[in-house]
């Protein structure tokens, strides 16, 4: 890790590598998880869900699961009356709201994993044994499998919409028509595809619903992500004030966009609390886990670009398509948006015009995972950029060099998304830093010697990529500081925390705001719906910068109220109050200094407001190895490098970094959710779904720099927890077409498995002997 | 995936066992390590009436190593095996097999007598003991029987254990201090169930190979002997051209079925591969 910004005189603690404050609990065993709450008569679900893909529910008999011992509630659709859909959070155009999931099967079930009835008894086991004693009787119906028998229409998921296709989405810049491609000098055209994966959060989800009849009031606990949102979702569907929804936040073992999405346990838990008088606990397996929570990346695309014969990009065009599963969830559009956005990159190409098509079929519903679009988009793109060079003869980063946007060239527009009328700029940036700085770490030159060499019956071959990460969603955050009666300062954020370390950063920046000690900070209270009025919650890597910021504006205003009550006090004006090391210091020749601990009760809210999304960048190299016999890819090297605009603590954000780049390198070798033709998930296990595990690929290295700061906001930061995962399937996919240069080999499709690999190679030598 | 009711004993003799397995007529299970049964049980896709733990059955528990061989007590875990610094010698091939076996943690819980009850065509011990042509002495209420490791494994987690027996001992023959071999296995992720394995050892006499047997994990319903690839090696001394004809003679004696993992043609190469590089290892001969 190093960063080549000098070391700030006036912070002490942003930019510092401070261990995270979080990692003593969670070392010694003390963290608090939801699975760990226990309250007293509470009750535990089970949730029956639908086995079959496709289907119309003739009828559910659960009088024999209700009169097992130790059960005391079937819940159905009949039981919830007009069963509710789970409203969008994202890019809600009319077109997509038809596709709402509802939150319990309601006549149909769409997905084999989609809830149809929750058993509530007095322990899991029980609730999980009366699962067996519902009889369901299911019409099933013909199945949409894939994405290509949905988009004929033949069999329509939702009857009423008639159309398997939600919406298109289009983003534009410049004119990329027929004219553009047909007058160029050189064009190419491939498709790619990307496949069906996931988050996976080491802990699955949870909740805690607790119904306090006197007051009328619902308490959830193991919200996450977005609680705010939730809680007005919830209390629409309750139909309850939002005050009387409280949602408190525990630790949590991970997100990556996945975890803390309204889903329809977030309902169904909380109607049975209500509905039973008593608290009801339900923590998700992970079997369940698999087929509940969100999928996301499966996607195709049509890629075409146009360019110069020294490499100058003219244009490029796309149609992609991807498989949103059975319904839209909360954010379901939300990759197939970035990808519009962003499928040309950091990029100076006049001329772009991007389609992608929502596609329904009978699986698991996506959302948003680390990167969403984003991944996929640069597997494309980068894919396309090598072959292109080759064609050229132009080298591979010299292409690269030549595209990249120009410092000069800022703000520069993305693509506009027309459905949704979104424009978005990038805000600032030197490209080629990051670049440069990643060829140099990676030592090109010299590896650039083995590119395509046979080594001890291994092919070796090196490749690298550039992305954009665009961070720092809007519209804005709040957050309250507060003097406690021991002088300790209390932090309460609307940001959330799923194990990204906001802890640590947020109490590094309070501190320097407010020019305390970091012990001074005692608590940071996130996440929870009872810390400050409204929150936003923490996805889009917005935490530091929305969150951040409005810490630096609440310590402005706290700060204020300090200097006043100490000028009061000392008899002076608040312009001669100087506060320093945790005291308030009149002026000289006196210098009465009063301790914070006098100043309790005093507390300034704050926030930070932005329309602008901030982007962050950089570039990603990689080395390896391929055992042509097996297909095997051994990662012999792997450099990340990003601008970030302001490191808060380098520490963090290596790991951030490190991690991210480990669940890209699942994406591009390993993690598949593979379905039959009746949509029956065959990779449902851990056995089955590949997660890369710590000692998969040791070999990574990760740079954050902090060259260009973010004009948008005062701490000059940009999103920063979704870099690492964006170049990583391109690049490495990249790599192996490097290495198996000789033979001709062209991944177009991840993941790069093995046998998919060596069929590569059998066809492409088959293709050499014919010649 | 909590685990289905059902009863629990905790015998400590194999007579024991055998009582309560016959008592429950094909409805009990033995439960040794647990590293297959439990999540098969979480998965709610076994659900027998009662479990017998065999932790407490001591007589289950040994290792001994005699001139006649090695015989391994049914409750020996892999831990075990991979510690006793004798069998490094009394039996290389053995270690270096199980060294293959998952990971850590199910490494100190999983035994060799539960992993041959289970008999996945892709676990490494099934694939020993039909290379080694081990003999598998097994206890039922009519008494006890030795079955060869070749008559033992009838198809995937199928086998010739009739439900009121148990596995008692796993015998292997005797190890020539100069015999030669080589273990070679291919999986996804280190740990992962092989997509195809090669166990092999041959002796040597003049400069010959004799007595080759050559076993191959995860590319059948059951562990195979490639009597083909065998012939191929024997009497010859191993170089470049008898690699090659090892190989392809592995590859051809296969017909693995397309999975969601694998297609037959890439399994089929791939224990080819796997002889090659075994039989490399075995002659102590350079990959090209």
């Amino acid at each position: 890790m190093s960063t080549t910004a000098p070391k700030r005189a006036s912070n002490l603690f942003v930019g510092s590598p401070i261990e995270r404050l979080e990692d003593l609990r969670f070392l010694t065993g003390r963290g608090q998880y939801v699975d760990d709450l226990a309250v007293e008569n509470m009750l535990h679900a089970a949730i029956l869900r639908s086995s079959v893909a496709h289907g119309r529910i003739l009828s559910i008999d659960s009088s024999a699961a209700r009169a097992r011992r130790g059960v005391h509630a079937v819940i159905t659709a009949a039981d919830i009356g007009t069963v509710p859909t789970i409203p969008l959070r994202h890019d809600p155009t009319p077109a997509i709201r038809r596709f709402e999931q509802p939150v319990i099967a309601d006549g149909k079930v769409r997905y084999v994993g989609e809830p149809i009835a929750v058993v509530i008894a007095e322990s899991a086991a029980l609730a999980e044994d009366a699962l067996e004693a519902i009889a369901v009787d299911i019409e099933a119906l013909r199945v949409v499998a894939d994405r290509e028998f949905a988009r004929k229409d033949d069999i329509i998921l939702f009857e009423t919409v008639g159309t398997n296709v939600p919406d298109t989405i289009t983003a534009v810049r410049g004119k990329a028509d027929d004219a553009a491609f047909n007058s160029a000098p050189y064009r190419r055209r491939e498709h790619f595809s990307v496949q069906r994966h996931a988050a996976v959060p080491m802990e699955p989800r949870g909740l805690l619903a607790e119904w306090d009849d006197a007051n009328a009031r619902i308490t959830v606990r193991g919200a996450c992500k977005v609680p705010f949102t939730n809680r007005r979702a919830l209390a629409q569907m309750m139909n309850l004030p939002e005050a009387s929804v409280r949602m408190v936040e525990y630790d949590v073992g991970g997100g990556f966009g996945a975890r803390g999405e309204f889903y329809p346990e977030d309902f169904l838990i909380p109607f049975a609390a209500r509905l039973l008088g008593r608290p009801v606990k339900w923590t998700e397996d992970r079997r369940e886990n698999l087929t509940a929570l969100n999928h996301a990346r499966d996607m195709e695309c049509d890629l075409e670009i146009a360019c110069a014969r020294d490499g100058a990009l003219i244009a490029l065009r796309a149609h992609a398509c991807t498989d949103i599963g059975a319904y839209v969830r909360t954010n379901g559009a939300t990759a197939a948006r970035n990808i519009a956005q962003v499928l040309a990159g950091p990029y100076r190409i006049p001329h772009v015009r991007v389609d992608v098509s929502l596609v329904i079929t009978n699986k698991t519903p996506v959302g948003t995972y680390r990167g969403p679009g984003r991944f996929e988009s640069d597997f494309c793109r980068e894919r396309l950029f090598d072959m292109a060079a080759a064609d050229l003869g132009v080298d591979r980063v010299e292409f690269r060099r030549r595209n990249l946007i120009r410092e000069a060239d800022m703000p520069y527009p993305l693509p506009k998304v027309q459905v949704l009328d979104i424009e978005s700029e990038c805000d600032s940036g030197d490209y080629q830093i990051t670049l440069d700085r990643c060829l140099a770490e990676f030592k090109w030159a010299e590896r650039a010697k083995l590119n395509g060499k046979l080594i001890d019956g291994r092919h070796h071959g090196i490749a690298v990529g550039c992305y954009l990460e665009g961070g720092g969603t809007g519209p804005r955050e709040n957050v309250r500081l507060a003097v406690e009666a021991d002088g300790s300062i209390s932090l309460f954020v609307g940001s959330s925390s799923v194990g990204q370390g906001v802890e640590t950063v947020f109490a590094q920046i309070a501190a320097d705001a407010l020019e305390v000690p970091m012990e001074r900070i005692n608590r940071v209270l996130h996440g929870s719906t009872d810390y400050v009025a409204q929150g936003f919650g923490s996805f889009s890597s917005r935490s530091i910068v929305m969150g951040g910021n409005a810490i630096g504006d609440a310590a402005q205003k706290l700060r204020t109220l300090i200097r006043e009550a100490a000028a009061k006090r000392l008899q002076c004006q608040a312009s001669d109050i100087v506060i320093d090391r945790g005291m308030a210091v009149g002026p000289a020749p006196a210098r009465a200094a009063i301790a914070l601990k006098e100043f309790a009760g005093l507390c300034a809210d704050g926030t930070f407001a932005s329309a602008k999304r901030t982007y962050s960048y950089g570039a990603h190299a990689a080395y390896v190895a391929v055992d042509a016999k097996t297909g095997h890819v051994e990662l012999i090297d792997y450099v990340a490098v990003e601008d970030v605009g302001r490191i808060v603590n380098p520490l963090t954000l290596h790991g951030q970094c490190i991690g991210a780049v480990v669940q890209g390198l699942g994406g591009a070798f390993l993690e598949h959710f593979i379905y039959d033709e009746n949509g029956q998930l065959l990779t449902g296990s851990f056995a089955d779904y590949l997660m890369p595990t710590a000692s998969d690929f040791p070999q990574i290295r990760a740079v954050a720099l902090e060259d260009k700061p973010s004009p948008l906001n005062p701490m000059g930061a940009k999103g920063a927890g979704e870099g690492g995962i964006i170049p990583v399937g391109g690049v490495v996919a990249n790599a192996v077409a490097a290495a198996l240069g000789s033979l001709g080999v062209e991944p177009r499709d991840l993941p790069l498995s093995p046998p998919r690999l060596w069929q590569m190679i059998q066809a492409a030598r088959a293709t050499c002997a014919a010649r | 995936m909590k685990l289905p009711p059902f009863d629990y004993a905790c015998p400590t003799s194999v007579s024991e066992v055998v009582a309560l397995l016959a008592a429950h007529d094909g409805e009990a299970k033995p439960l040794a390590g647990g590293q297959s049964l439990v999540p098969m049980l979480a998965f709610r896709v076994a659900l027998p009436s009662l479990l017998v733990d065999l932790r407490k059955v001591a007589e289950l528990r040994h290792i001994k190593i005699t001139n006649e061989g090695i015989a391994l007590g049914a409750m020996v875990r892999w831990r075990e095996i991979l510690d006793d610094a004798r069998l490094r010698t009394a039996h290389p091939l053995l270690i270096a097999a199980v060294a293959h076996v998952a990971h850590y943690q199910i490494r100190n819980r999983g035994t060799v007598g539960g992993s041959m009850a289970h008999a996945d065509p892709a676990a490494e011990l099934p694939g020993i003991a039909v290379t080694c042509e081990a003999k598998i002495a097994v206890t039922g209420k009519a008494g006890a029987r030795v079955i060869a490791a070749a008559d033992f494994f009838q198809g995937p987690l199928t086998t010739a254990l009739q439900s009121d027996e148990i596995i008692t001992e796993i015998r292997l023959p005797l190890w020539p201090a100069k015999r030669r071999f080589g273990f070679q296995e291919f999986a996804r992720r280190r740990g992962d169930f092989a997509m195809a394995a090669a166990a092999l050892f041959y002796d040597e006499d003049g400069g010959k190979a004799r007595n080759a047997h050559i076993g191959a994990i995860g590319v059948a319903d059951r562990p195979l002997r490639l009597k083909a690839a065998e012939d191929a090696i024997n009497g010859t001394s191993i170089d470049e051209a008898v690699i090659a004809k090892a190989e392809a003679a592995a590859s051809a004696s296969v017909d693995p079925a397309d999975d969601i993992h694998a297609s037959g043609a890439y399994r089929k190469a791939l224990i080819g591969v796997m002889v090659e590089r075994a039989l490399r290892d075995a002659a102590g001969l350079k990959t090209t």
